[in-house]
């Protein structure tokens, strides 16, 4: 069955942003590879999960994808990656930082200006960008964030939420064509959390940026993807849309956690009930449910 | 401990926070050089009663009472040393014989607090931001000015992260104040490894973040903020150059009319 | 067991975490304390073995003001394990790290030695007591610190956060080994954030936001009422999400639990089938 899943998605090189092939992956001193043969390609304009249990090599993947490895981590690369047409160990981080954004999970650890806007001009300071531009795309990425109100506020004096918009600011601030979030809203509440995948959500739409979004909470995230990787010791194992994803056998036996909506549908299957779809969220849970039950009594 | 306390910056507007960090600098070493050029008593008051003005117009006067606070301690320190040293070595000439061994003592401890005094104002109205934006505007090379902004960013988080281990150990039962000497100092160890480790876990997550937003792309790096020197900054640097110029014009030439206070006081009440 | 009666506590920093809170847990209760960032959650825990004590009101342990107490007594029966585990771990190895606190609490050798044995199988390490806890996962060196505070058996378990960061399935069994400590008598308490991992346990919550406790009460009537959880920045789990789009055709709204949502709805259907 998985195995369906894996060729369903035919690789359309045309639109494809990200290409992997083959990809093993050592880090200097480890014993096994931390990424065995991963071969992936992602879309443009895709709004993707990646999930797995924990040190199956999600975060790995993120750093494969801007280059932090193989050139800030050494250790032993094979296969080959693309990303936005350029191959990754041929460019040097900084290449590709303005074509794939990288959002970590504790926003402490990657703000490190003394004010918000200084830390979202960061990247641009970096590359050189001419004043009069840096301010106008600092002042953009604020306001995509909903964060311009806080411009001159010190990082470390705001809520973990407001942080984690701003790591996310410093990163759009560079125009990326891909982001990638590595469990962005881990120490968030369920409303702050909320907040932030509407905001990756609506860069997606509205932006048409490529969205890399690792996360175990799939309950809170899978109302935006159109497309679920799921990795387990290293590999890919599921990659497809999220419906076939989170229905599917493997995911339940690797333990990835299934939205509660989806796993209502297979309960209900189970005893003989068929909804029409597979929901992945609960206003299409509810949709679906309503038009079963009406149906049915009526 | 209290003496930094005064030198924290707190984020308000004023005038005397607009200034160009590099002005006060100027400033700031101006008010040194005329401290160190008297050793009067009159001179230093004054000196000491110029700088009060700057301290209300910035609206720091509760944070600048604290680091005068602190540095009493050390300011009585100097003066005791002072008085007793000179009183000792009555024949050792240092001070000028016209002024008594009082003043003389008086007048060094004032030059210890007009020197907090005027360092305090510099930090207490500078931002660090804007700090280390003059730093790299000086031409000192960016990855000191970065190093010098992330250690002022990152101070307080160990400090809350010290808190935490602290407290974490303790409700394993630690009892830090348990035990002789050297069972105390071994009673920080579980406090120290944690501490040590997630500063250095921290330091490469921060270098992980800086390498992906293109840090050191190129060596033409620009800047988000400029600082341009104004109107109020060309009004301080004046007002420095010209109390300079001064205190060198009266030490050229009238350095020995300047009167001693106490024998003035003393003249009058008799 | 533990008595909070209207406390108030302001930070150094002038910021007032705790504004007049009030809570009895008793002997055997499980209770989660949920609510948005910055509610107060962490800082009110701490009150509980004496981390730190009211600004104003007092907080009782079996009848003793944490006043009165060191931090170091009180912890011997109540433990806490802090959210972040690289907090804590120091030692060498594993089992001197589960050790650490029964040295400190002056336990005998011969006890030491049982209760890590019994500590570190119960949260299957043995695989691990030689390594270093550095060398370990994120996963295992939470359950690490988690064995060496259990390792002292406190009556009162306290867990900041010890669902961050986790897989699905170690949170499974997280929730398992908690429910389980739990039946034997221990009183659990439970910070999160994670409001699918509460609606399973099912336990008492105790909802907070700006220092205050909004609601207490059992996790199905507190999770379901879309008013109050708002208000604490919580997503209501997402059974009750779905439920509550099918009150119009009479089903209950307050419904948290994935086979109980499946029975209800089977009942309802019932007649056709
Ligand atoms: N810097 C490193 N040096 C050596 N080994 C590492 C390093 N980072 C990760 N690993 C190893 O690589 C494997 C994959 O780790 P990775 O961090 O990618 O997992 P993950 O899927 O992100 O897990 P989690 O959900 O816990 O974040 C793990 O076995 C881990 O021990
Ligand atoms: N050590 C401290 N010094 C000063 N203020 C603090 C300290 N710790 C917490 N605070 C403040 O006290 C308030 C309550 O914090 P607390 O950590 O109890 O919240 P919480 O509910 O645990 O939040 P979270 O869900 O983010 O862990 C917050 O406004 C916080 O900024
Ligand atoms: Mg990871
Ligand atoms: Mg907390």
């Amino acid at each position: 069955m998985d195995d369906i899943l894996c060729e369903s998605r035919t690789v359309n090189k045309t639109l494809a942003i990200i290409n992997t092939s083959g990809l093993i992956y050592t880090y200097p001193g480890g014993r096994e590879p931390s990424l065995v043969d991963v071969s992936l390609t992602i879309e443009k304009g895709d709004y993707v999960i990646l999930t797995g249990p924990s040190g199956c090599g999600k975060t790995t993947l993120c750093r494969c994808l801007n280059g932090l490895i193989p050139h800030f981590y050494s250790g032993k690369l094979e296969g080959e990656i693309k990303v936005a047409s350029l191959t990754v160990s041929e460019h040097s981080i900084y290449e590709l930082a303005k074509h794939v954004g990288l959002v970590f999970q504790n926003p402490e650890n990657q703000l490190f200006a003394l004010s918000v806007e200084k830390d979202v001009a960061f990247g641009l300071e970096n590359l050189g960008v001419p004043r009069e531009d840096m301010r106008a795309r600092v002042d953009w990425a604020l306001q995509m964030t909903g964060i311009y109100d806080l411009r001159e506020r010190a990082p470390h004096e705001l809520s973990g939420g407001q942080q984690q918009r701003v790591a996310i600011a410093c990163v759009l601030a560079m125009k990326p064509d891909i982001m990638v979030l590595d469990e962005p809203t881990s120490f968030l509440d369920p409303l702050g959390a909320q907040k932030i995948f509407e905001v990756i959500g609506d860069l997606n739409k509205k932006l048409g940026i490529t969205v890399i979004l690792v996360e175990h909470r799939l309950d809170l995230a899978s109302k935006y993807a159109n497309h679920v990787i799921v990795m387990d010791e290293g590999k890919v194992v599921l990659d497809g849309k999220p419906l076939d994803v989170f229905d599917s056998e493997s995911a339940r036996l690797i333990g990835v956690g299934i939205p509660k909506a989806t796993r209502l549908y297979q309960a209900l299957r189970q005893s003989g009930v068929y909804l029409n779809r597979v929901p992945v969220n609960s206003q299409e849970a509810t949709l679906l449910l309503q038009e079963v039950l009406t149906r049915d009594r009526g | 401990m209290s003496v930094f306390e005064g030198f924290r910056f707190r984020r308000v507007l004023s005038p005397i926070h607009q200034l160009d960090p590099r002005v006060k600098f100027l400033y700031v070493c101006a008010v040194f050089g005329i401290a160190v050029m008297f050793n009067q008593l009159l001179p230093l008051i004054l000196l000491f009663l110029i700088q009060l003005p700057f301290v209300l117009a910035a609206g720091v006067q509760k944070e600048w009472i604290r680091s005068m606070k602190g540095a009493s301690f050390l300011a009585l320190m100097i003066f005791l040393f002072n008085f007793l040293f000179t009183y000792f070595y009555r024949e050792y000439p240092i001070f000028p014989p016209s002024s008594s061994l009082l003043e003389y003592s008086l007048a060094m401890t004032l030059r210890f607090i007009v020197l907090v005094e005027s360092f305090s104002i510099f930090f207490l109205t500078t931002s660090p931001d804007r700090l280390g934006l003059a730093l790299e505007q000086s031409h000192v090379p960016y990855e000191f000015c970065f190093a010098f902004t992330t250690a002022v960013r990152f101070v307080p988080v160990l400090a809350e992260e010290a808190q935490t281990i602290m407290d974490a150990q303790k409700a394993r039962g630690l009892e830090l104040e348990r035990g002789n000497f050297i069972k105390r100092i071994r009673n920080y160890i579980p406090i120290l490894i944690p501490l040590i480790v997630s500063a250095i876990r921290r330091s490469l997550e921060l270098a992980e973040a800086m390498e992906s937003r293109a840090w050191g792309a190129t060596n033409k790096r620009t800047n988000l903020y400029v600082l341009k020197i104004e109107r109020g900054d060309y009004i301080l640097a004046v007002i420095s150059v010209g109390m300079l110029i001064l205190a060198v014009y009266i030490w050229l030439f009238m350095r020995e009319q300047i009167p001693s206070l106490i024998p003035l006081i003393t003249a009058q009440n008799v | 067991m533990i008595e909070v009666k209207d406390v108030y506590f302001t930070y150094p920093n002038n910021v007032e975490a705790l504004k007049g809170v009030s809570l009895n847990i008793r002997k055997g209760d499980f209770v989660a304390i949920m609510g948005q960032n910055g509610a107060g959650k962490t800082t009110l825990v701490k009150h509980f073995n004496g981390l730190l004590k009211p600004t104003k009101g007092t907080v009782t342990v079996n009848g003793v003001d944490t006043r009165e107490e060191s931090v170091a007594k009180l912890s011997r029966g109540i433990g806490f394990v802090f959210q972040n585990p690289d907090n804590q771990l120091f030692c060498e190895t594993v089992e001197e790290e589960v050790a650490f606190a029964l040295r400190n609490f002056g336990f005998e050798d011969k006890i030491i030695q049982k209760r890590v044995e019994w500590a570190i199988n119960l949260l299957g390490l043995a695989k691990h007591r030689q390594s270093s806890p550095f060398m370990l996962s994120g996963g295992e060196r939470k359950r690490v610190a988690l064995a060496s505070v259990l390792a002292w058996n406190p009556d009162v378990v306290i867990l900041d956060e010890p669902t961050i960061g986790q897989d699905y399935q170690q949170k499974e069994k997280l929730r398992q080994f908690i429910v389980q400590l739990n039946a034997q008598g221990k009183t659990v308490v439970v910070v999160t954030h994670d409001v699918e991992f509460v609606a399973e346990c099912n336990p008492r919550v105790v909802l907070m936001a700006q220092g205050e406790i909004v609601v207490d009460g059992d996790a199905k009537h507190v999770l379901t009422n879309a008013k109050l959880v708002t208000e604490a920045s919580i997503v209501p789990p997402q059974i009750s999400q779905i439920f509550m789009g099918l009150t119009d055709l009479g089903l209950p709204f307050d419904i948290i639990d994935v086979y109980e949502a499946r029975d209800i709805l089977l009942d309802f259907l019932g007649g056709d089938l």
